[in-house]
């Protein structure tokens, strides 16, 4: 390729690697909040309680039609305006962690509804608690459908933390952009990033599918 | 200021943003069913080539992000030669990130027509070309419409990263009039009612609509 | 509001039955399953529920095992109400709380065994006394392992579900059953989902259970032999009310009402 320059590109190549090692944080972090957060708004839509389950339900709906980019903005900008200041990384961490949770809730959901009704009596039978048949019986059998789901948004969430850099978080898009500025030259650093992602992504989707298969066959379920 | 108020004396901003909005999504729609339609089919190709040349395609766009990809797009071509203004790196990166993700619903489409019907065509001697327009893709587009709804949804979603290249979409006015007004809740907030009625009011909408048109043509409904 | 007062809020006396539903009623929108269905079952009686498909039979266990909501009267087990609980003198419609402290006296069998499939044979029979019962893991595995010796799956502990057969997977649903020690078992069409030639092996740990225990029991079937061989009583039901019962011999034998002659003579000639 015309006009890249190796020197330039192994030069910026270690700031590029930090910048690396704080994306996935930021996707690991992000990923963490929503798995636990997407379980709660799916739980949430499975009980008794009809304003809470509908309310759950349209708030589901609102955060995945609207851009995470808009969300971050939203949660970043909207609480000095109340007096609350947060750091770039905890509303970024806050808006990625609930925008995922809303579609990890569907994929639990998904999974939930894909354990027999006779799972539910065989639990209530051996008279267990709301709480005990999530826990033991039900749960246990969702995650195994809901892998591949929940292993794609892991990669979506590493693919959307650039949308971070527009508040600052120091991730591989903000230093990729900062050492385009300060040097003039953009073609490698937004190349090398995009490599970057390719590297991460792609085994990563093979390594997902790997696990599915080791949860499956520990779970005793062929 | 409550929202209302807010709205009422942006409106003609919000409008202008929304018109953007809407225009990047269509080009970007047009544009991203095209690279569906052929990367799909091309990696359906007994042609190593093509098919190579497909996955190759699917896999950077869909291993990359899309922000990544504008980016590259919009700072990077220049230096080939290629010269993009703003407007059009908009809709094309979004569209060729969309056609990544569609590519593959073609493909998993195609392959859901039951082979009986590749035979049946094949039986009255249609030409490979005639098996696929006049039996197969037809069939195949019923069968992938539905995950084209969710597509579609991400595709809006998607054109809001347009702005960080200065495209004065609904999220470049946005930012734009809370820079100026430091009114963030009632600026963001408006701006996200609008995105979420054009998602679940028209997009949706129109996509279940579809569905049942071309189930209605296709005699199942 | 259903009036409460022909209910008690106790059964006492030296004789009183194990199970006792009165006049309970169950349906679904317009549709009556079941109707003011009076049912005394005695501790340590078998009682064999016949009948044909929708008449009701497997509502009756469904209900005592509190699947399904009653729409009136009230269930007693052990002499408690198990439906209701008292509240200021008169019975109110129990609480998931309530229901949760009477449970344990009740097992339930299903026709799909309804096993849970990421666990092995152990793991489901430690599974209720160890986190419902608070037992400890020994003791649960001991009584566990004792319990699968007798129904002959000892053999199997370590499998799971998916690596056994349906009579073996049968056998292992009554061991995960009766370690919770229940007062009652419930049998619901136990047998209907199995292969002709395993049903023996699960007819003969229910037989054993019966010759050997003193549990109280109530079976719905369509094995008209083995019903007849192991029950004390046997109730046919048609149409949401028990139309005749008695038994065994005497019902199989000598059926007086038409309706139990017609579906006892249906299936002889369907075998």
């Amino acid at each position: 390729m015309f006009d890249w320059k190796w020197e330039f590109a192994w030069e910026i190549l270690p700031r590029l690697v930090s910048a690396t090692g704080n994306t996935l944080l930021a996707a690991g972090a992000g990923y963490g909040i929503a798995l636990v957060l997407g379980l709660a708004l799916a739980v949430a839509q499975r009980t008794q309680y009809r304003v809470l389950t509908f309310a759950v339900r349209e708030i589901v709906e609102f955060v995945r039609s609207t851009p995470l980019l808009l969300q971050i903005f939203f949660v970043f900008y909207v609480g000095p305006q109340f007096g609350i200041r947060l750091s770039p990384w905890t509303s970024g961490m806050i808006a990625i962690g609930v925008h995922y949770a809303c579609y990890l809730s569907e994929v639990y959901r998904g999974g939930i509804d894909s354990v027999p009704k006779g799972q539910w009596e065989a639990a209530t039978a051996l008279n267990m608690t709301t709480v005990q048949k999530y826990r033991r019986v039900i749960i246990p059998q969702a995650i195994p459908p809901a892998l591949s789901g929940m292993g794609n948004y892991l990669v979506g969430i590493f693919k959307d933390t650039p949308m971070l850099s527009v508040i600052g978080v120091a991730e591989l898009i903000h230093t990729a952009n900062a050492i385009g500025s300060e040097h003039y030259r953009f073609l490698e650093p937004f190349t090398m990033v995009g490599i970057i992602f390719l590297a991460i992504s792609l085994p990563a989707a093979g390594l997902i599918r790997l696990f599915e298969g080791r949860v499956r066959l520990k779970l005793g379920l062929k | 200021m409550n929202i209302f108020e807010f709205a009422v004396q942006y409106w003609p901003r919000l409008a202008a943003g929304t018109g953007m909005t809407v225009a990047q999504f269509f080009l970007a729609a047009i544009l991203g069913v095209a690279i569906a339609l052929v990367m799909g089919l091309m990696k359906l190709s007994s042609s190593k080539l093509l098919r190579g040349t497909a996955v190759t395609y699917i896999e950077i766009f869909r291993g990359t992000s899309l922000l990544v990809q504008l980016y590259w797009i919009f700072f990077v071509l220049p230096l080939f030669g290629f010269s993009i203004d703003k407007f059009t790196a908009g809709y094309v990166a979004v569209g060729m990130n969309i056609g990544g993700y569609g590519a593959e619903l073609v493909r998993g489409g195609i392959l859901s027509v039951p082979k009986g019907q590749w035979e049946a065509a094949l039986a009255i001697n249609m030409s490979p070309a005639q098996r696929m327009r006049r039996i197969i893709l037809p069939q195949a587009l019923v069968n992938m419409l539905p995950p084209w709804g969710n597509l579609m949804i991400e595709l809006l979603k998607g054109t809001a990263l347009v702005s960080l290249i200065s495209v004065a979409d609904l999220m470049f006015e946005t930012k734009q009039i809370n820079g100026s007004t430091f009114l963030s809740a009632q600026a963001f907030g408006a701006a996200l009612i609008i995105y979420y009625i054009l998602a679940r009011f028209m997009v949706t909408p129109f996509m279940r609509w579809l569905e049942a048109f071309m189930a209605r043509k296709m005699g199942r409904a | 509001m259903q009036d409460m007062s022909g209910f008690p809020l106790e059964l006492t006396g030296e004789n009183k039955p194990m199970v006792s539903f009165r006049k309970v009623r169950k349906s679904y929108g317009s549709l009556t399953v079941l109707d003011d269905l009076d049912l005394d079952v005695s501790a340590g009686e078998m009682v064999s529920i016949i009948g044909p498909s929708g008449s009701g039979k497997t509502t009756v266990l469904r209900m005592l095992m509190t699947l399904e909501e009653i729409n009136g009267g009230v269930i007693y087990v052990d002499g408690k109400p198990l439906t209701h609980m008292e509240k200021n003198g008169v019975l109110v419609p129990a609480n998931e709380r309530y229901l949760h402290s009477r449970r344990s006296d009740i097992g339930m069998c299903f026709q799909h065994f309804n096993l849970f499939p990421h666990m092995t044979a152990l793991e489901n029979c430690m599974e209720g006394p160890v986190q419902v019962l608070g037992l400890s893991k020994a003791e649960a595995r001991d009584r566990s392992e004792e319990l699968l010796e007798m129904v002959g799956m000892i053999a199997k502990k370590d499998q799971h579900p998916s690596r056994l057969s349906g009579g073996q997977q049968q056998r292992v649903a009554i061991a995960r059953a009766l370690a919770m020690r229940p007062k009652v078992m419930l049998f619901d069409e136990v047998t209907s989902a199995l292969d002709p030639e395993v049903i023996g092996e699960v007819t003969n740990v229910i037989r054993q259970l019966v010759s050997e225990h003193n549990l109280t029991m109530l079976m719905v079937t369509h094995q008209m032999g083995f019903a007849l061989d192991i029950s004390d009583r046997v109730c046919f039901f048609y149409g949401g009310k028990i139309e005749e019962q008695g038994r065994p011999a005497d019902l199989f034998g000598n059926p007086q009402r038409e309706r139990t002659q017609q579906f006892l003579s249906a299936v002889k000639e369907a075998v």
